[in-house]
């Protein structure tokens, strides 16, 4: 008797909702810190609303919260389509969904009250990092008790990059939030000065290493193909780019401390790795682009492809500039100023936010029973809005970025400095409010997306959509451990 | 090595995890390890003490707030940021910072040695409204650290967790924090901070023989 599987989408449906609440609650965050940046009276005195204690909340909330829940989603998505099989532990993954966003409520609630460790990137307090390591560990379990008993016996590229994304990160995180806690509120890290500084930037480099590239490369891997309808430019190329990627990223994460107390030996490896660091992130975008030869044509009326091109012109772009900050002549200059905020963002609203965004929208008609998005002509305004904010956010960015640069090392005839730190301030002022502006943009655009995803779901919250089906392929009686059973 | 071998690992998941375990290790590894075996050879210069209590108090203030988003306490070896700074900062000045706040941007300048630069007074103002002492300043007040009072326990509670981690805090020193933070509001822990920043640590002998930056042999 032939016995009918169905993929687990309800769990894909959840993060896919997730996603889109929280790129607007994060990027509203941002949008509002900028403002006081502008007009700092803006905190109204009151401290969970000073920039200062709401910043990170913008930066957990787009990371974590935003991009975390689109790569839990568009994970468990993946592995089940390129594996021929249903989620091994369903009843855990939705309780990784559960936890992750108790996680994200958690972080984001008690950040702004002051309970954080003031470790950039890595704020939330201990109690918060018990949880985050335990849904990481969950996580683990289900992608990869997943792809054990998978179908299809070779294990397709895009899941390499999400395992090393879940394996990674869950390192990076224990090992950097080793701390001890002397009240429910506060803890200590075990790390001093220098060593902390060093395994922080380890830590805050390689979040964006493994959680922003390698977990956004796997969703890219599975979705440029898809929305191309054509097979990846080069499998061989993909897998080169994989191993280069995960063992170079690793060592770059001192370019952030170049000039500092860092012994130097330490900044001259960074800073030489993360040239080396441009082959296998190159690799990588042009083997996305080559995969639309042919189908370039697309771009006229698909607004998910333009989206996933853009991203990955914007990916080549951000990681070539990275590398070049990494040179300790440039980072003399760019260090400390606006540029590597313009720099952050042009990974994160260029690469990060249009692959994610090209990908929900590619994934969402198919999780929720639909043959499209609601509405083509919303997905092709949020593309616009989205590319205005990201070009004036990153100009006016870099345009401060390097205005500061040069004015704080302006020296006069006799030696002196020519400008006071404040003369900079003033100077970029202008830059600010443009920077603000893009920001609204892009959080509109957010909005958009979530009206087209709120009706595009329409059929799944009447809950009248019909489960999709595994194609279940010729059973191998070799394989160990066997696939997992189906179930009607 | 023939395509075989590489297959072996596109179709093991286990083997494929190993691997990306090994592989994401090695750089961490070869950085971390030497800073960690020489943490513990480095000793503190005799210049440079475990903050006392009203100093860690206000140092945590400083942390608490998210200070280090904007101003960072870490002077580059570079000639226009030791004119404008002074001294660029050593590894020494920070082996009691947990965590370390040399921070990643300047929206304001750094404060590595704002020490003695502005009167206690000056500070009070500042934190309070920066505008009516820099009107251009885009800083936000902190005007309620005026009210909120130092927790004398909970600042003992915090040396002796510093202690186990291996700041040479005596039991004296922690006997002492009721009388160093009697009456004391965070504003004058975060401005007793801010006032000893480069001043109690910095380093005594000129180091312009030895850069600071060289960590030794590779």
């Amino acid at each position: 008797m032939q016995v009918i599987e169905y993929y687990d989408d309800k769990v894909v449906r959840l993060f896919l909702l997730a996603a889109a609440v929280w790129g607007i609650v994060g990027m509203s965050v941002g949008v509002y810190a900028a403002a006081e940046l502008m007009w700092p009276a803006l905190n109204f005195d009151i401290p969970w609303l000073t920039f200062s204690r709401i910043r990170p909340d913008h930066t957990f909330g787009v990371i974590f919260a935003f991009g975390g829940s689109a790569l839990m989603g568009t994970c468990y998505y993946v592995v089940q389509r390129t594996g021929h099989t249903r989620l091994a532990l369903p009843r855990l993954a939705e309780l990784t969904f559960w936890g992750w966003q108790l996680v994200c409520v958690l972080a984001m609630t008690t950040m702004p009250l002051g309970i954080t460790q003031s470790k950039e990137y890595a704020e939330p307090e201990w109690f918060v990092d018990i949880l985050i390591a335990v849904v990481w560990v969950s996580f683990g379990a289900v992608f990869f008790g997943t792809l054990a008993r998978r179908r299809i016996r070779h294990i397709y590229v895009a899941n390499w990059y999400y395992g090393a994304f879940i394996i990674a990160v869950g390192l990076l995180h224990i090992v950097n939030n080793i701390a001890l806690p002397v009240s429910l509120t506060k803890s200590y890290p075990v790390y001093s000065g220098v060593v902390d500084a060093m395994v922080e930037w380890w830590y805050g480099h390689n979040a964006v290493a493994f959680f922003l590239t390698a977990g956004f490369l796997g969703m890219m891997y599975y979705f440029v193909p898809r929305q191309a309808q054509q097979p990846l430019w080069s499998y061989r190329f993909s897998i080169v780019n994989f191993w280069a990627l995960i063992s170079v990223y690793m060592w770059a994460g001192s370019h952030h401390l170049m000039y500092t107390a860092l012994p130097d030996w330490v900044q001259s490896v960074g800073m030489a790795f993360s040239l080396v660091l441009l082959m296998p992130s190159w690799g990588s975008a042009a083997n996305g682009l080559f995969t639309f030869n042919g189908s370039w044509a697309r771009l006229k009326n698909d607004a998910a492809a333009k989206f996933m091109v853009m991203s990955l012109v914007f990916y080549a772009a951000a990681t070539f500039e990275g590398s070049m900050m990494a040179i300790k002549t440039v980072n003399s200059l760019s260090h400390y100023t606006d540029w590597t905020i313009a720099h952050v963002h042009s990974g994160s609203i260029g690469w990060v936010a249009m692959i994610t965004i090209g990908s929900l929208y590619a994934m969402a008609p198919r999780a929720l029973g639909q043959p499209a998005m609601y509405s083509q002509k919303a997905m092709e305004v949020h593309f616009w809005l989205h590319i205005m904010g990201l070009l004036m956010y990153v100009g006016s960015m870099w345009t401060a970025g390097v205005t500061e640069g040069v004015m704080w090392r302006a020296t006069n005839a006799d030696g002196s400095l020519t400008y006071s730190f404040l003369d900079s301030l003033i100077a970029i002022r202008p830059m600010y409010l443009i920077r603000w502006m893009g920001g609204v943009l892009v959080v509109s655009g957010m909005v958009v997306m979530a009206w087209n995803l709120w009706h595009t779901a329409a059929d799944a919250r009447a809950r009248i959509i019909k489960p999709i089906p595994v194609p279940i392929p010729e059973p191998d009686p070799d394989q160990i451990p066997s696939p997992i059973p189906a179930v009607s | 090595m023939a395509y075989r071998h590489f297959e072996a690992i596109e179709k093991n998941v286990g083997l494929l995890g190993i691997l990306i375990a090994i592989m994401v290790s090695i750089g961490g590894l070869a950085e971390i390890t030497p800073l960690f075996m020489r943490a513990h050879e480095v000793r503190a210069p005799s210049g440079v003490k475990p903050y006392d209590p009203l100093r860690l108090a206000g140092r945590d203030v400083y942390v608490r707030e998210g200070c280090y988003l904007c101003h960072s306490q870490m002077i580059r070896a570079l000639r226009a940021e030791t004119e404008r700074y002074g001294h660029y900062s050593i590894a020494e000045e920070s082996v009691y910072d947990r965590p370390f706040q040399w921070g990643s941007k300047r929206t304001g300048p750094d404060l590595a040695r704002i020490g003695g630069k502005y009167s206690d007074q000056w500070h009070v103002l500042h934190l309070m409204n920066p505008r009516q002492v820099v009107p251009q300043s885009n800083m936000p007040g902190y005007p309620w650290l005026a009210t909120a009072r130092i927790d004398a326990q909970d600042i003992q509670a915090r040396m002796r967790g510093l202690r186990k981690l291996g700041d040479p805090y005596s039991d004296a020193d922690i006997a002492s924090v009721p009388d160093a933070v009697k009456d004391k509001t965070e504003l004058d822990a975060l401005v007793t901070y801010l006032q000893g920043l480069g001043i109690r640590n910095e380093p005594t002998t000129m180091p312009s023989a030895t850069p600071a930056t060289d960590g030794g042999e590779p």
